[in-house]
């Protein structure tokens, strides 16, 4: 927290945090708060040493004892800090800040970063016994959950709701919050039970508890069903059954579709996308109860919206990809992971058109988001020209706040209900009077 | 761990597969099925630090002949004037690193069936060997209230 406000002070240009609010990421493995502490740990390690891109596994033996424990110590300390951050939002903008401030960070302040660490290091080197204690447990549960992603698909499925031609009940906008949270930390669960080995040997995701001993794979399974069960079940009897049956297939999805296929094929990534576009269709059959052209239309952007997001974060991360033994696109076919990121750029451009078509907003929102949609697509076009690792990032922070900012035009240019009643009313009086005049 | 521990105790991510070694308490009075457990757990164990310390070791070993080769094609040394090692940016490794992906491939395929496998059993005894424990100890408060 304190490493947030000294950057801040520095008087770094501010992103947009306000719009961090409204984050809305659906899928885990895209915008986790752990991607971020990655990226930083990378932008660390390049600034010190500046040569070429080296993700600096532990296991790097090369490195001289001392240069490799001072890397790691700058790793642990990036991650140190981060963690007591807790709201998204303020990583967020530490994270934006930090892009700003790496070419200029002085090396006093990355000494300073150095220093602290060193105890949780030594720490993390002992001997630790496995039992569980009980003060521990809801931070244990949360991380294991992956609380902070949950809290986005969350916003994402409430964005969905928000935007659904109904007035606002708000006992079924939070039951359907909470079931959709608890379906989230059921997948969230079985994705980390499932890949143990696989999150141990990746620098990214090397500190969840599973992979620590924090808990033992039985109360990860029983947490999950305990989160799972009531969740499905309160989205299928609370709210209606078209969301239950969502919620359920979008688990389902995830954790026997997405997470082994990332091991096996590309084609984990629109799979992926689609774990990402069913929250918002949920919150809108919430709130209508039907499946209409408006709910796939927020999930159509919610799915283009992944592709340049993790396409450009994926850039990044090849080394761990090709080790861990995930196939991904930035790996094995990196011509089209830049292709498809800059055709889902466009095709943003492209829905946004469509949404007053359908209803779902005025014509003001197509004009309004085009200006940030043909930012990020001039940003996709870059990275597919460049593909080179500026562009990957640029390309990743914009999406960040492009989605946000998104929605919540997308939510101010609501086509308002009342809009729609009088245009009803007016063409019944207008006729009405038609009729008066006839019969005098 | 210290000798008098009841439970089991983590350690360290090992230097070259990155997992954290385990150390079983094995109780005096261990039934079969807590032996089968503790057995199913070690296997794992062994065969998961084999598998990674192999592959990773493979990764680095030939990370750094691609490096030698591809900096020797480009008439360059293994060290430049500083004295730190030459590294290739990451365009020139994404050859590298697709490479060793698709030549890991099968073997990956036949790792994740395994560990899915096992990650399984072992749950599911785990499972087993609580209720077992938590029966027992209803019995045995039963049998205290009855005295």
């Amino acid at each position: 927290g304190l490493f947030v406000w000294r950057l801040r002070s520095a008087g770094v240009r501010q992103v947009p945090c306000q719009f961090m609010h409204l984050c809305r990421v659906a899928n885990d493995r895209l915008i986790t708060f752990q991607y971020f502490n990655f990226l930083k740990r990378m932008y660390v390690t390049q600034y010190n040493k500046d040569l070429s891109q080296r993700a600096k596994p532990k296991s790097d033996s090369v490195v001289s004892p001392f240069h490799e424990l001072q890397q790691l110590d700058q790793e642990r300390k990036v991650i140190h800090k981060i963690s007591p951050v807790s709201p998204v939002h303020q990583s967020w903008c530490e994270t934006s800040s930090r892009n700003e401030l790496r070419e200029t960070k002085s090396t006093a302040e990355t000494e300073d970063l150095v220093t602290a660490v060193g105890a949780e290091s030594k720490e993390d080197r002992q001997w630790k016994e496995m039992k569980l204690r009980l003060d521990d447990l809801p931070g244990i549960l949360a991380r294991l959950s992956k609380i902070k992603l949950t809290a986005l698909v969350v916003s994402t499925a409430s964005a969905g709701f928000a935007m659904a031609p109904v007035p606002f009940d708000l006992p079924c906008f939070l039951l359907a919050s909470l079931g959709t949270g608890l379906a989230s930390c059921a997948a969230n669960s079985i994705n980390q039970f499932f890949e143990v080995p696989f999150d141990s040997n990746m620098n990214r995701t090397k500190n969840r508890p599973l992979v620590r001993g924090q808990i033992s794979p039985l109360l990860a399974v029983c947490f999950a069903a305990s989160c799972g069960i009531p969740g499905i079940a309160l989205l299928a009897l609370g709210v209606n059954p078209l969301t239950g049956a969502l919620g359920a297939f979008n688990i389902f999805l995830y954790t026997c579709c997405y997470t082994p296929l990332k091991r096996m094929s590309i084609a984990n990534t629109w799979v992926g996308a689609v774990v990402g576009a069913i929250p918002p269709v949920m919150g809108w059959t919430a709130a209508t109860g039907s499946l209409d052209a408006g709910a796939l239309l927020l999930g159509g952007i919610l799915y283009s919206w992944q592709f340049p997001h993790f396409n450009a974060l994926s850039w990044g991360l090849r080394e761990d990809y090709s080790r861990g033994g995930y196939c991904m696109m930035s790996v094995t076919h990196p011509g089209l992971c830049r292709r498809v990121a800059l055709r889902h750029c466009l095709a943003l451009i492209g829905l946004s058109a469509v949404a007053p078509v359908l209803d779902i907003t005025t014509w003001t929102f197509p004009v309004i988001s085009l200006p940030i949609n043909l930012y990020i697509s001039y940003l996709g076009f870059r990275f597919y020209r460049d593909a080179d690792r500026s562009s990957s990032r640029k390309l990743f922070f914009c999406s960040l706040w492009h989605l946000p900012m998104l929605l919540l035009v997308m939510f101010t240019c609501k086509k308002s209900l009342l809009e729609k009643e009088d245009k009803g009313d007016l063409r019944g009086e207008s006729h009405g009077r038609a009729m008066e005049i006839r019969l005098p | 761990p210290p000798a008098h521990s009841r439970s089991d105790w983590i350690g360290p991510p090992d230097k070259h597969s990155n997992l954290r070694p385990v150390i079983f308490y094995v109780p005096p009075a261990e039934s079969p099925l807590e032996r089968r457990l503790r057995e199913a757990r070690q296997e794992a164990q062994a065969c998961n630090q084999r598998f990674w310390a192999r592959h990773n070791r493979a990764f680095r070993q030939e990370k750094e002949e691609f490096i030698y080769s591809r900096l020797k094609a480009k008439g360059l040394e293994m060290r430049d004037e500083t004295g730190q090692k030459a590294t290739l940016n990451a365009e020139e490794m994404a050859d590298f690193y697709k490479d060793f992906l698709r030549k890991n491939f099968r073997k990956h395929l036949q790792y994740n069936r395994d560990w899915y496998k096992r990650n399984f059993t072992i749950t599911f005894l785990m499972g087993r060997v609580a209720l077992v424990r938590a029966l027992r100890r209803l019995r045995w408060k039963k049998k205290n209230v009855e005295q």
